[in-house]
């Protein structure tokens, strides 16, 4: 029969001679590459404790970003979830108030918004489709959890810190986004 | 004999189509169909003298007649224009016309506010599509845009007069289809507005159809204001015995919920005929008030082109898996894990959207909870 590639060997049926039958010199051989490695450097951290730098094209959990005044973003334009490949974002859509004109930054907002982070795949299509710069993927992880409920993300779960009220909370979530963007450009 | 009325030879794009005389550039090239047919910004064939105002339909005439087989030296508009025998018309294989046109668009949009996230009109937008098509990205205005005071015209209409366009469909329309019309364009140039004498709301069965033919999202239905984007609705044909209307409807659904009712479009955006071949006009009842699945006969789902953002998701041809579970558990039910209106707080079912009258605001959604 043809071969399909001419890297095809065929397999030697020759019986063993006595240095290959008592398998020492193979297990000299392994462990000296064992041993060899105490003296490399370790590829592990200690998670926690230590952690590794992130890519600047990481992308993971999201947050929904505000303005300069504390203001939100989002107005519930639906193009984050028109682009989602998972289907993952579901929102609803309010009018503001006359009252509410220091939260939200358009007359319409979204008064619902959820990413069921079980659908998400993380590709950052989201916030590629945003024309309000209110989306962005943050370099957090979602964390683990037992119960399915827990990844149904919410407004309160992914809203940024507000500027005004929680400034260092802000800066601190403001900081990875802007570290992104930096590295970006 | 009636029959043997001359036709006129027309050749648009190199395709030469017969028409009767007296037909426009517009409708001959309409009769070809496709990319040929000029955009129509205000050109509305089912108005009487709708047309000549927004320029996008411009086209380029390369020869007058086969009795005049001159040029025409400008561009014309081609909704207002009439063919002659012999005529050679030139659209997007002109270069001239794609640069006037794009020309055309940046003017249309110098003042039309970016607000397309926020507009309900966003998706079956006829100036989104037509800046996508023939528009040239970003603008050279500088200025401040114009901008207006939104206004409520009656109930139901939702006026945001810095998105017009000033095509005056809505005033032929009230003009046509009305006996009193009460709103029209006021003051000259830049300060052309849409606007109704003393604020005086619009009162007439057919009133509602300006939303229909509002070419941008100027003119909406606040009964649909901020409900949800076209392309999370589901359409749907229906119709309903109407005593004012022909009652041949689009229902906009989500669930059972219907959000929204419009005429039916045709292919360019229209409103379609009836089969007895007149408009399908409909009342303020059937759009505004009849927002009950049982109050409609339902046909089935719209057709809609392929390339539209509201075909997004609407998933055609799925062939779901067969569910083997129960007959292997021998009748058991799955066991679900997790349903998700416990959990999620986005379309509650105690939530009707379609029942409210206007848009809804956070008073909605605490009041519910």
């Amino acid at each position: 029969m043809a071969t399909l590639t001419n890297r095809a060997k065929p397999v030697s049926r020759k019986p063993m001679n006595w240095v290959e039958r008592i398998y020492l010199w193979n297990i000299l051989k392994g462990m000296l590459i064992t041993l060899g490695h105490i003296f490399k450097k370790k590829a592990t951290i200690n998670y926690p404790e230590q952690k590794r730098p992130f890519s600047p094209v990481f992308r993971g959990l999201h947050i929904l970003n505000r303005d300069e005044e504390g203001r939100e973003r989002c107005t519930a334009c639906g193009l984050c979830a028109v682009a989602c490949p998972a289907e993952a974002i579901t929102m609803e859509a309010a009018e503001r108030l006359p009252s509410e004109e220091h939260l939200y930054r358009e007359e319409k907002y979204a008064a619902r918004y959820e990413i069921n982070m079980l659908r998400c795949i993380f590709c950052g299509l989201c916030e590629e489709a945003c024309p309000k710069d209110a989306i962005y993927l943050s370099e957090t992880f979602a964390p683990a959890d037992f119960s399915r409920r827990s990844f149904i993300y919410g407004k309160p779960d992914l809203l940024i810190p507000d500027p005004k009220t929680e400034p260092e909370k802000f800066q601190e979530a403001k900081g990875l986004v802007d570290q992104r963007k930096k590295s970006k450009a | 004999m009636p029959e043997e009325k001359k036709l006129f030879k027309v050749t648009i794009d190199n395709i030469t189509v017969e028409v009767e005389p007296g037909t426009t550039i517009l409708n001959a090239a309409r009769k070809i169909g496709g990319e040929v047919a000029p955009p129509a910004m205000c050109y509305y064939s089912k108005l009487q003298g709708s047309g000549g105002k927004c320029r996008t339909c411009l086209v380029e005439v390369a020869a007058g007649s086969t009795a005049d087989p001159r040029p025409m030296p400008k561009l014309v508009a081609s909704c207002r224009t009439n063919v002659m025998d012999g005529m050679v018309v030139k659209n997007i294989t002109s270069e001239k016309v794609l640069d006037a046109r794009a020309g055309v668009v940046e003017f249309l949009l110098i003042n039309h506010p970016l607000d397309c996230p926020i507009c309900d009109q966003a998706g079956e937008c006829h100036l989104q599509d037509l800046s996508y098509e023939h528009g040239k990205e970003g603008t050279r205005y500088d200025f401040k845009r114009r901008t207006f005071e939104k206004h409520t015209l009656g109930p139901y209409i939702q006026l945001h007069m810095t998105r017009c366009i000033l095509c005056y469909r809505c005033v032929f329309t009230a003009d046509q289809l009305t006996e009193k019309r009460v709103h029209g364009v006021l003051d000259r140039g830049d300060h052309a507005e849409i606007a109704t004498y003393i604020e005086k709301s619009l009162d007439n069965d057919f009133i509602g159809n300006v939303i229909d033919v509002c070419p941008v999202g100027a003119l909406t239905d606040k009964t649909f204001r901020f409900k949800n984007r076209v392309w999370f609705t589901k359409p749907v044909d229906a119709h309903r015995n109407c005593s004012k209307c022909c009652g041949r409807t689009q229902l906009w659904l989500r669930g059972d919920e219907v959000l929204r009712v419009t005429a039916r479009k045709d292919e360019w955006g229209e409103i379609q005929n009836t089969p007895e071949g007149k408009t399908g006009w409909i009342c303020n009842e059937c759009r505004f008030e009849k927002k009950h699945l049982s109050d409609w006969t339902i046909e089935g789902p719209s057709l809609i082109n392929r390339h539209s953002v509201i075909a997004q998701g609407h998933y055609v041809g799925v062939q779901k898996p067969r569910e083997v579970f129960s007959k292997l558990m021998h009748g058991q039910k799955p066991k679900l894990l997790m349903d998700i209106h416990t959990v999620s707080e986005v379309n509650k079912p105690n939530i009707d959207l379609s029942a409210l009258p206007g848009p809804a605001t956070s008073e909605v959604f605490d009041s519910k909870e």
